[in-house]
């Protein structure tokens, strides 16, 4: 049974009217209660493990001295008084102040984030950009030395570790080479209101190497993707019928095919749009890019729980957001999920 | 008119001349870039009491007393100091000296910074130790200060090394934002803030109007690069001219390599197992098959003396520490103050130590686990390994348990290790002493970090006495004595000391220190 075309945009819209504001507050409402959750979780957590004073006292001080640091931060309450103090300033928007910076932990977060999500936002640009095509290539032509090539390198690509392979990249690239810087952000400029590098030649060249390096794992794993929904939907009768219809073949694939393959990639970029921030970590770590993920790193090794909690719960509603959206885009390309929505 | 021309034309000539001879005479226009080993959290000098912030902030700001490369005292903005009678001090400012806003520095300045710590409560890592000991200030005049303290206190000059001197002017009711952002860091230091980009990059600038040796260099960045190999990658790349804290891993390679120059020097962190001396049946602690023992065999000294001699030091030094550390005989490194150099590095002698152990009616040994952080010392894992193995040679079957600090500590203060390692940085004998190995005593602040509990009443005699005497070396006498006394008795089984290193380019040197502090002013151009 071929499946049908994404209808006009007239039906969509109507379908959309009435199913998607239910669909929202629903999901909002299961929000909130995975925050609270994640929260009580952190909250317990880095309570079972320790206390930021033990690691971060001068060694110098006494016990009277310790004992004073850990009642000004209020860590010597019992667990359940610090979280219902934490929920009724969360509530007012104060996420606390962090332990071993002093600011607000979420100013400390969101001045990271564009870092973040700068990083994130070029390797899976660059991902995408590079990834289907690729994967349409080694799909129309799986037995071309061209498609063979291009899908043993997929293997190495999420089978070799980030770590080394960000290692590899500096030493080649930065050490042996010299082409490119060995760490480090370029210099930033304002646009819109945030602080982004790519703007710039020095901080575009600053950002191929960690771009790259994130974009490895996802790169492979969507020319993978578009490689087996190519080879599929070729097989299919409406291809066929297309080509007798005497279609080109720049239109067959680039239309037709395309648009068919792309429901599940597009699931599969959204879902992995939250671990390549997840992921980021290591990357941010190995060239020094000044993140959120190097920042949860510190702060976790050195207990400062405001910090932990805040990150945690700005990247589960940035999953959230994520799902969110990937849902809503997958019900827009795939009438027939629009449809039984509409009905239930 | 030829001669108008010829005039001309020489003084044109003669300009050129002078502006070719000043741009020779004027200073160079150097930068430098660092690579540090650990994150700033904040240029507030007040706030937090950890190293990296403390690095940082000696850039900028100065304290009245500082600390040369060997960890001995040194006038900073006090150019003397002295104790007029047992429980007041005195101090003489510096004259002429400037804040990078051009006001200048005075007494009410000092005052200001000593009572700011204070203030900052929400610290995890305050400075209100180092002012605790004084109960009165007096400006005497706007160079000289007295200080007051309710008993005879010998270390005030070393306490204050660790307040920085902030401007009353710009830092008055000012937030840790205040400094991040330039508006309150005004300092005396030898650099002036220019940018700070958390997370990444502290920016800074000559102060011309130093009081002090100019630095050789106008423009200091100081990257922030915490991971090693990248720290290591940005030196070899060329992106830094010097970085701190090289793994041992990577010292041998570094120092072969022709384009590069290393400095190194005895570190003051000293590492060592704690021993559980206070309970009888101590966790962690059992015979082989797993039974609890009759009683704690650390409580007997002949089992200390026998654990020490179990250890083969040089074997440590050479293998685990690839040669770069120092085998230890006292709890402070060679050149700080009350170190004793008749005290050696106890002999390696397994026989020794299994008839010790056979003495002390361990003819079998027993069981312990060993606890030690796997990331906050220089090869403590593997350190932790090599004692253990070596412990199992003279009949002690040794397991290990690694964790993060961040689990360490807490844990360890809780007392749920009965033998744990341990590192230590003092910059004095008796310091180290008292919070290491004197019985712990809440209210007099000693044996703060003595986890085993050793408690020897003549040694806490020794180091009260010491802190109450205001002539120095006979402080020393005293630290010494406590330290012979205390150390012979094994409190603790003594390791090593760590080396610290610096990695640059050959066109550079520095003069390493033993606080391992990294200062861009002590970096020269070769």
């Amino acid at each position: 049974m071929p499946p049908p075309f994404p209808g006009s945009l007239h039906s969509s819209f109507r379908a959309l009217s009435f199913s998607m504001p239910v669909f929202i507050i629903r999901r909002l409402m299961q929000s909130v209660l995975v925050l609270c959750f994640m929260s009580l979780l952190v909250f317990v957590g880095v309570y079972a493990i320790g206390n930021p004073v033990d690691i971060l006292i001068n060694p110098q001080a006494d016990q009277a001295d310790i004992e004073r640091a850990i009642a000004a931060l209020g860590l010597d309450k019992p667990l359940w008084e610090q979280y219902l103090i934490f929920l009724k300033q969360a509530l007012l928007g104060d996420l606390g102040k962090s332990f071993a910076y002093n600011i607000p932990a979420i100013q400390l977060i969101l001045e990271r984030m564009p870092a973040t999500l700068e990083l994130a936002l070029a390797a899976t640009g660059m991902a995408v950009l590079l990834g289907i095509p690729l994967g349409l290539w080694a799909g129309l032509a799986p037995d071309s030395w061209a498609g063979k090539l291009i899908m043993t390198g997929s293997i190495l690509g999420f089978s070799l570790p980030t770590f080394w392979v960000g290692l590899m990249l500096i030493m080649v690239f930065a050490v042996e080479l010299g082409w490119l810087p060995s760490n480090g952000r370029g210099p930033t400029t304002e646009f819109l209101g945030v602080a982004v590098s790519f703007l710039s030649w020095e901080g575009i060249r600053h950002l191929i190497l960690p771009a790259t390096n994130l974009a490895l794992f996802k790169l492979s794993l969507i020319i993978r993707l578009t490689r087996a929904g190519t080879r599929e939907a070729l097989l299919q009768d409406y291809v066929k019928f297309a080509r007798a219809k005497g279609l080109s073949n720049a239109r067959v694939v680039g239309v037709h095919v395309l648009k068919n393959i792309m429901i599940p990639i597009v699931t599969v970029i959204g879902l992995e749009f939250g671990s390549v921030i997840a992921f980021a970590i290591v990357t941010e770590s190995i060239f020094a890019w000044p993140g959120m993920g190097k920042l949860i790193i510190d702060s976790i090794n050195v207990l400062d729980r405001p910090v932990i909690v805040a990150y945690l719960l700005i990247i589960v509603s940035l999953f959230i957001l994520i799902n969110l959206t990937v849902d809503i885009i997958y019900s827009l390309l795939d009438p027939r999920v629009r449809i039984s929505e509409a009905r239930g | 008119m030829a001669s108008t021309i010829q005039t001309a034309t020489a003084c044109i000539l003669r300009g050129f001349a002078l502006f070719a001879a000043c741009g020779v005479l004027s200073v160079h226009a150097a930068e430098l870039r660092i690579g540090l080993a650990a994150d700033v959290t904040s240029l507030d000098p007040h706030f937090l009491n950890v190293a990296p912030n403390n690095n940082a902030a000696w850039h900028v700001f100065d304290a009245l007393v500082h600390v040369d490369a060997n960890v001995r005292i040194v006038p900073g903005l006090a150019v003397s100091w002295r104790a007029i009678d047992p429980t007041t001090w005195e101090f003489k400012l510096r004259k002429g000296v400037k804040f990078h806003d051009g006001s200048d520095f005075t007494a009410e300045d000092v005052i200001f910074s000593l009572e700011r710590p204070a203030t900052l409560t929400a610290s995890p890592g305050p400075f209100t130790g180092f002012v605790k000991p004084i109960i009165a200030k007096k400006i005497v005049d706007p160079w000289t200060i007295r200080f007051k303290t309710d008993a005879p206190y010998a270390m005030l000059p070393y306490d204050l090394n660790s307040i920085f001197i902030v401007s009353k002017k710009a830092a008055t009711g000012a937030s840790t934002e205040d400094f991040n952002s330039g508006r309150a860091a005004v300092g005396t230091g030898p650099y002036k803030f220019v940018r700070f980009a958390r997370g990444d990059r502290i920016e800074l600038a000559r102060n011309d109007a130093y009081w002090g040796e100019k630095s050789a260099w106008n423009k200091v960045t100081l990257r922030i690069l915490p991971a090693d190999t990248t720290r290591i990658a940005a030196l070899l790349a060329g992106d830094v001219d010097a970085i701190e804290n090289i793994p041992t891993a990577d010292l041998t390679r570094l120092k072969a390599d022709a384009n590069l120059r290393l400095e190194q020097k005895v570190s003051w962190r000293t590492l060592f197992l704690h021993m559980d001396q206070y309970r009888d049946q101590p966790p962690h602690l059992s015979d082989k098959s797993g039974k609890p023992l009759a009683k704690n065999p650390f409580k007997d000294a002949r089992v200390r003396l026998a654990v020490s001699k179990a250890i083969n030091r040089r074997a440590i030094v050479e293998r685990v520490m690839e040669g770069y550390a120092i085998a230890a005989g006292n709890l402070v490194s060679p050149p700080v103050f009350g170190h004793v150099d008749a005290l050696k590095p106890e002999t390696y002698e397994p026989e020794a130590a299994k008839k010790l152990l056979a003495e002390a009616g361990y003819p079998d040994g027993f069981a312990l686990t060993l606890h030690a952080p796997n990331d906050r010392y220089v090869n403590d894992d593997q350190v932790a390994q090599a004692v253990a193995q070596m412990l199992a040679r003279v009949g002690i079957q040794a397991k290990i348990e690694t964790m993060p600090a961040s689990v360490y500590f807490g844990k360890a203060r809780a007392g749920e290790f009965s033998f744990a390692l341990l590192g230590w940085g003092s910059f004095s004998g008796d310091l180290a002493l008292r919070a290491l190995v004197a019985t712990p005593n809440a209210e007099k602040g000693y044996g703060a970090w003595n986890w085993g509990r050793y408690s020897n009443p003549k040694v806490d005699t020794l180091l009260e006495q010491g802190f109450a005497t205001l002539v120095e070396n006979k402080r020393e006498a005293l630290a010494r004595e406590a330290a012979t006394l205390a150390l012979k008795e094994v409190p603790v089984i003594l390791l090593h000391h760590q080396l610290a290193s610096w990695a640059m380019k050959k066109n550079i040197a520095y003069s390493p220190r033993t606080d391992e502090y990294t200062f861009a002013h002590h970096f020269r151009p070769q």
